[in-house]
């Protein structure tokens, strides 16, 4: 077996003086989609943004290795720029600066990492068109303030196509699908279905099996206490919904 | 007018008329007195209407005191120790080349994307370089002066349109109403003069920086717009490229008259010498600026981003005294090192159905104090007046700060008066968020701050606006940590 995508060994994690994340291990290889399920606060957000570099959040012990390189030297836009999209849970409002002008920048920022010249004015529209078309989205929020005003439901479909215009090698979608309405999520689903590939990995962090419908997934892990309390197939998630987290929770305590 | 032959004339008539050429042989001695007064005004050739008015603005700011303001920390300034008359930019102090120039004043003009040929010029060096704008200059004279409008130098304005200049010359903001006002009335040495006669539209946005000599307008400016009854105009004063002074102390007049119908948008983008970290070396800027809404259906709007100075003081003001006049104030002022920005503005509304708008944004960096100042006056005839003011505060760190002083004042019950105010901080998340995107950190902090903003920058010329953005960008550099 070749080096997967990305490897965490016994992650240690505090924020605000707890430690939150308590010797997690996980491994990703390259075109697997992973689901992580678990009860609140059991720190599923916190190893997203452990992952994405989030300053405040201090890694005490562990490693990470992300495309057989140190991910945790690397400075949080150094991690985006190599590939690693995080579709946050309660994406932020930026007043003011147009979705389309940050979405513009964020591209940029990663071809000139991989030395490319900067994207042609032309292009960019037709490829951002494209993918809101996918996103069944209208043209209107290009124009709009990041994020501003949006519904829940719009930002998180917001969220997706600025992963599909970066197409990153490794996705961690946080909750992508809460606050969606029926058709939204199909929506969403198919569009992170559109980025599979042998090259990719998506992480997709849920509380629900009705998102595993539509992205299946290969790996589904239980995260409690700060670490997988339990593995298994896309079958463990519709156990979960049957039979809730007890079962899993008490036997790791 | 086209031409190197005409070219050579208009360059002649630049130092026949100007300011400069005088100055090189005229040079006062410090000190302030009727003499001094006289003597300026006869190198200027002056009609006596001229030389009355500067010496009864002297004998009155003879009786004046200067004013201490809470939030402004200020060096007092020795008046009888400046010269009313030197080139503001004396060749003998002046850098000899590009080499003897402060090396991040140049990275400065690097950034900002000034050229080549600009760099001397802005930076004080003693070389003819303005010569490099005449023939864009000849171009801008020619258009203008098919359309009847009138844009150049005061000096000239006073040689060739002194009635004009005698009819509107401190009907806005007469000599006795501050002390820097005052002061630039007695000793003002040059600016600019715009007419712009009935029912025309300027054919395009008139700029201090195509009228030759533009820089060389010295510590006291003196600027005059005339809006005809049904015209429009446009005007940009300065350039985004910090400029290179000997003088501390600024105290500029600007006057603006706005006629029935007429149209006056006044564009400012300011960026004195700031001074270093610990704020030395910086300019005051102490400036009065008017706007009369005189006719009906007149509108005056002020947008001004105001990124340098040591101290800057200033209210662009609008009297709105012709009925459904419109009065506007956009405004970004930055704070960063030891500046500090005390501005703000006033609406008057005297006529009825008169109504203002202010859009204040306030960035404070560093140690840097943001003062906001706006008082909104509603005078008894004001039937139906309305004003709106929105004044938000964004702070970038711990050790700055931001002040507003709203003052309100209604005598009429029928106005309608709106305040909303906000203060915030470059949040985390939305750091954050760029950074997850791959944006770096400098070019997040750029973004987040443009897009705050944005409701003043979208009043600017459109190739101003782009200017304007990226001196914000260079003026907070480094500004969070
Ligand atoms: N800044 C902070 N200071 C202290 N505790 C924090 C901080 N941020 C998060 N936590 C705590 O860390 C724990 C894990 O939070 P996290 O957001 O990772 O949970 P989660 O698994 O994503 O939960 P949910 O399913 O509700 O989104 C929670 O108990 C939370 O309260
Ligand atoms: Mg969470």
């Amino acid at each position: 077996m070749s080096t997967p995508l990305l490897s965490i060994r016994d992650l240690h994690a505090k924020i605000g003086g707890r430690e939150v994340l308590d010797g997690l291990t996980l491994e990703i290889g390259a075109g697997e989609v992973h689901a992580i399920m678990g009860p609140n606060g059991s720190g599923k957000s916190t190893l997203a943004y452990v992952l994405a570099g989030r300053p405040g959040y201090e890694v005490t012990s562990g490693s990470v290795s992300y495309r057989g390189q140190d991910l945790l030297s690397l400075a949080p836009e150094e991690r985006a720029r190599a590939g690693l999209f995080l579709g946050f849970q309660y994406p932020v409002e930026i007043p003011g600066v147009n979705n389309v002008y940050l979405l513009k920048a964020a591209l940029n920022a990663a071809r000139k990492q991989q030395g490319k010249p900067e994207v042609d004015a032309f292009e960019f529209l037709a490829l951002v068109r494209e993918k809101m078309k996918l996103m069944q989205m209208d043209e209107a929020f290009l124009s709009r303030g990041v994020n501003e005003g949006f519904s829940g439901g719009e930002k998180k479909r917001n969220e997706i196509l600025q992963m599909l215009v970066l197409e990153p090698t490794l996705a961690l979608l946080d909750e992508t699908d809460s606050g969606l309405d029926i058709d939204a999520l199909k929506v969403v689903a198919h569009g992170v279905n559109t980025l599979r590939s042998a090259e990719r990995a998506i992480v997709l962090v849920t509380h629900y099996q009705r998102l595993l419908d539509h992205i299946v997934p290969d790996r589904v892990h239980v995260l409690a206490r700060g670490r997988i309390a339990r593995s298994g197939d896309r079958d463990l998630a519709l156990e979960l919904e049957r039979r809730g987290y007890d079962w899993i929770t008490g036997a790791a305590a | 007018m086209t031409g190197t032959a005409d070219i050579g004339k208009l360059v002649g008539q630049a130092y026949k008329h100007g300011f400069v050429t005088d100055i090189e042989s005229d040079s006062l001695p410090p000190g302030l007195d009727e003499d001094v007064v006289r003597q300026i005004s006869r190198i200027k050739r002056e009609p006596q209407f001229m030389t009355d008015w500067r010496l009864s603005a002297l004998r009155h700011w003879q009786t004046l005191v200067e004013p201490q303001w809470a939030h402004l920390r200020a060096h007092p300034v020795d008046f009888q120790a400046i010269s009313y008359y030197s080139a503001p930019k004396s060749k003998a102090n002046a850098p000899k080349s590009l080499d003897e120039v402060d090396p991040k004043l140049l990275a400065t003009y690097e950034k900002l994307g000034v050229p080549l040929h600009e760099r001397a010029r802005l930076a004080g060096v003693a070389v003819d370089a303005v010569f490099d704008s005449v023939s864009v200059a000849t171009t801008f004279k020619d258009r203008l002066e098919k359309a009847g409008v009138i844009f150049c130098s005061f000096s000239e304005a006073v040689q060739k349109h002194p009635e004009l200049v005698e009819k509107y010359l401190g009907t806005v903001v007469p000599y006795q109403d501050n002390f820097y006002a005052c002061l630039n009335s007695a000793v003002f040495s040059d600016g600019s003069f715009v007419y712009i006669p009935p029912g025309v539209r300027c054919p395009m946005e008139l700029s201090t920086y195509f009228r030759i000599n533009a820089t060389n307008t010295g510590q006291f400016e003196r600027t005059l717009i005339i809006a005809a009854p049904g015209s429009h105009v446009s005007y940009l004063e300065g350039c985004t490229a910090p400029m290179r002074d000997e003088n501390q102390l600024h105290a500029a007049v600007v006057e603006l008259i706005a006629e029935d119908d007429a149209q006056i948008k006044y564009s400012t983008v300011q960026n004195w010498y700031p001074g270093d970290e610990n704020g030395v070396g910086g300019i005051y800027n102490f400036v009065t600026k008017r706007g009369d809404c005189r006719g009906r259906n007149s509108r005056i709007s002020w947008t001004q981003v105001e990124t340098g100075s040591a101290i800057t003081w200033k209210y662009p003001s609008c009297v709105l005294r012709g009925e459904g006049s419109i009065g506007e104030f956009y405004s970004v002022a930055t704070a960063t090192n030891l500046q500090q920005a005390d501005t703000g503005t006033k609406m008057i509304h005297i006529g009825a159905n008169t109504r203002s708008t202010i859009v204040s944004k306030g960035i404070s960096a560093g140690r840097g104090q943001n003062a906001y100042r706006g008082l909104v006056r509603i005078l008894p005839g004001a039937h139906g007046a309305r004003n709106f003011t929105q004044c938000d505060s964004l702070l970038m760190g711990p050790k700055c700060g931001a002040h507003t002083f709203p003052y309100v004042e209604v005598k009429n019950p029928t106005a309608t008066v709106e305040h909303e105010a906000s203060t915030s901080k470059i949040s985390e998340d939305q750091l954050f968020y760029c950074l997850q995107r791959g944006i770096s950190e400098e070019d997040a902090i750029n973004m987040i701050v443009s897009g705050f903003c944005k409701s003043v920058f979208k009043e600017l010329p459109m190739e101003f606006a782009v200017e304007a953005q990226n001196l914000l960008a260079v003026s907070l550099e480094g500004a969070v940590g």
